[in-house]
């Protein structure tokens, strides 16, 4: 079977419009959230990860396009426009398109948006970005709540298997917005502090944005530094709750132990996980159930939300592009927010900044419909 | 990978105010709007599930039509199905992204409500499918603008192919403003129809 490779990357946050920036930042602990104050999104002041409107207009500015696109989509070709350029990728019938996003434009919904709400449409959305950049193959949207990213990635390997396209560019992104603010506050999962994932004292979520790309390729020819190859993937449902996630942890149980099958890999393998940590009481403490169960409680690991917030659809791809550079760099980055154990099961949260040998990453994401993803991914250069 | 010929075992719709399962017609009534007419489906098919009406209408097509393909296979069934969910549909779930709207458009009178937001996500329905027929299996949404047999073809086979899954529910379920439908079909080792691009538009087409 083909050999899957994640190369060219790019992430635009609030703290950077590029991988390198975003990773600096990180490593310097600089966290992206911060309290905003802006009753169109939210009644009362908030903590959220926004990315600043001017730098987004600036750099988009910079391609030169004289039509109209939303703020998400801006996000979403700033981004993508940066991995195909500097991948050099030519768009085939060989090549497909993949986004990963929960709402996409969920803010044209609102009377006061000047663009029309028929723009909330995802395949809408799928053709603007295939447009924008010539794509020739239909654009495949995939909104599976949470875990979009990661299974994004997992659905890439598979249409390359199956021979559908031989690579495969996904870019991932949602926006802060007063719908998913409003939703989120409607089941008290909001943080009223900067998030802290599995912390004693974590109380809630916070929401971010970014965009996020990546080339998923067979062709071990046109790698960047920082590569890896994707050994192993699965996502298992837990068939218990649509809202809350298992008490024991058993889609992500499931997730990581087939990924792990398919990886030929064991928990003695793993020198980091990256897993999902959104800061509510029963989202960690499922992860750190499941973890235990497959024995990787001793395993350093983080959750990458008091960096960014919660990114929803980009978040799992964001993630993976940060693990890439965390093993690239032989680097464990510290889990902002992060101070007291506060989950139940003993689990190995990265309090400072390390360096260490790191060669296979484990990531992990759940959401929202009880679902869970695992992908295991190696470093390429020795 | 294992390369064998796959075949879809059986498929159902609901549609223009009908039920089918493969050729057969399961239920008609003509004189309702869809939120009359799928709880009428649903107490002529014997369901009993009463979590169904607190559903939203995309779930409730897509648990409904998957209900009567997978019912056969995992009721009283001991062993565990890996039977994966590959849906898709063209409006996401914006009939109740609209509901959600519509509560936060009036500061004055702002009432978001957990229960509606919940379905504001197109895989609710494939995890109230999973939670009813106990499936701890592989669930992904895809929106296309129209239905895309091509790439459908590809993942079940991928998937079946790949041991990552022994059969795929595939399909399509769309609810938008003044519109319904869904057709869903299973991809498994046995049946008679033969899984390829052609028959599954053929399928799609004459529901």
């Amino acid at each position: 079977m083909n050999k899957t490779y994640l190369s060219y990357n790019n992430i635009v946050s609030s703290i950077g419009f590029d991988s390198p920036t975003v990773v600096q930042n990180i490593r310097k602990g600089v966290s992206g959230i911060t309290l905003i104050e802006d009753v169109n999104l939210f009644p009362t002041p908030f903590y959220a990860s926004v990315i600043n409107s001017n730098s987004i207009s600036e750099a988009f500015e910079q391609l030169g396009s004289n039509d109209e696109y939303t703020r998400l989509e801006q996000m979403m070709i700033i981004s993508l426009d940066k991995t195909l350029k500097e991948s050099g990728v030519k768009l085939t019938d060989r090549v497909g398109l993949i986004l990963s996003t929960t709402k996409g434009n969920i803010d044209t919904l609102d009377p006061k948006h000047p663009m029309p709400p028929e723009r909330a449409y995802l395949g809408t959305l799928g053709h603007i970005i295939k447009n924008y950049f010539g794509f020739t193959t239909e654009p495949v949207v995939l909104s599976n709540a949470c875990v979009s990213g990661v299974l994004a990635i997992s659905i890439a390997k598979r249409f390359i298997a199956q021979g559908t396209f031989d690579q495969v560019f996904i870019v991932g992104s949602d926006i802060v917005s007063s719908f998913i603010l409003s939703g989120f506050n409607s089941f008290q999962a909001m943080s009223s502090l900067p998030c802290k994932p599995y912390c004693k004292h974590r109380s809630g979520i916070n929401i971010g944005e970014v965009a996020a790309s990546v080339l998923v390729s067979k062709d071990q020819d046109n790698l960047v530094p920082e590569a890896v190859e994707v050994l192993g993937e699965a996502s298992c449902n837990d068939a218990n709750h649509i809202s809350g996630p298992s008490r024991t942890g058993e889609g992500l149980y499931r997730s990581i132990q087939s990924a792990f099958k398919e990886a030929k890999v064991g928990p003695e393998d793993i020198d980091y996980i990256s897993a999902h940590g959104t800061a509510t009481s029963f989202n960690d403490e499922m992860e750190a159930i499941a973890l235990n169960r497959l024995d990787l409680g001793r395993v350093p690991l983080n959750s990458l939300k008091g960096y960014f917030g919660h990114t929803l659809g980009g978040s799992g791809l964001l993630e993976t592009i940060i693990g890439m550079h965390s093993l690239y760099h032989n680097t464990l980055y510290s889990s902002m927010g992060f101070t007291e154990l506060g989950v139940s099961q003993p689990i190995n949260v990265i309090t400072e900044t390390t360096s260490g040998n790191l060669d296979y990453f484990l990531k992990t994401a759940s959401g929202f419909g009880g679902c869970n993803t695992a992908a295991v991914f190696k470093k390429v250069q020795s | 990978m294992k390369v064998q010929q796959l075949k879809i075992k059986a498929y159902c719709s609901i549609f223009n105010n009908k039920v089918m399962l493969n050729d057969q017609l399961l239920f008609e009534n003509q004189e309702t709007d869809f939120s009359s007419f799928i709880k009428l489906a649903y107490k002529n098919m014997d369901t009993n599930y009463p979590k169904f009406f607190k559903m939203d209408d995309l779930s409730k097509l897509g648990f409904l039509a998957a209900d009567i393909l997978l019912k056969p296979l995992t009721t009283d069934s001991e062993r565990a199905n890996n039977i994966a969910l590959a849906f898709s549909n063209s409006a996401s779930s914006l009939e109740t992204d609209r509901k959600h709207q519509d509560s936060i458009v009036d500061k004055e009178n702002y009432f978001p409500s957990p229960a509606i937001f919940v379905y504001t996500l197109p895989n609710i329905c494939l995890g109230e499918i999973s939670i009813r027929h106990k499936l701890y299996s592989e669930n992904s949404f895809f929106i296309f603008n129209h239905f895309n047999a091509g790439y459908l073809y590809d993942y079940a086979t991928c998937l079946i192919n790949t041991g990552k899954a022994d059969e795929v529910l595939c399909g399509w379920i769309n609810r938008d403003t003044d519109d319904y439908e869904a057709f869903l079909y299973l991809v498994s080792t046995e049946g008679s129809i033969t899984h390829n691009k052609e028959e599954i538009i053929k399928l799609y087409t004459t529901k």
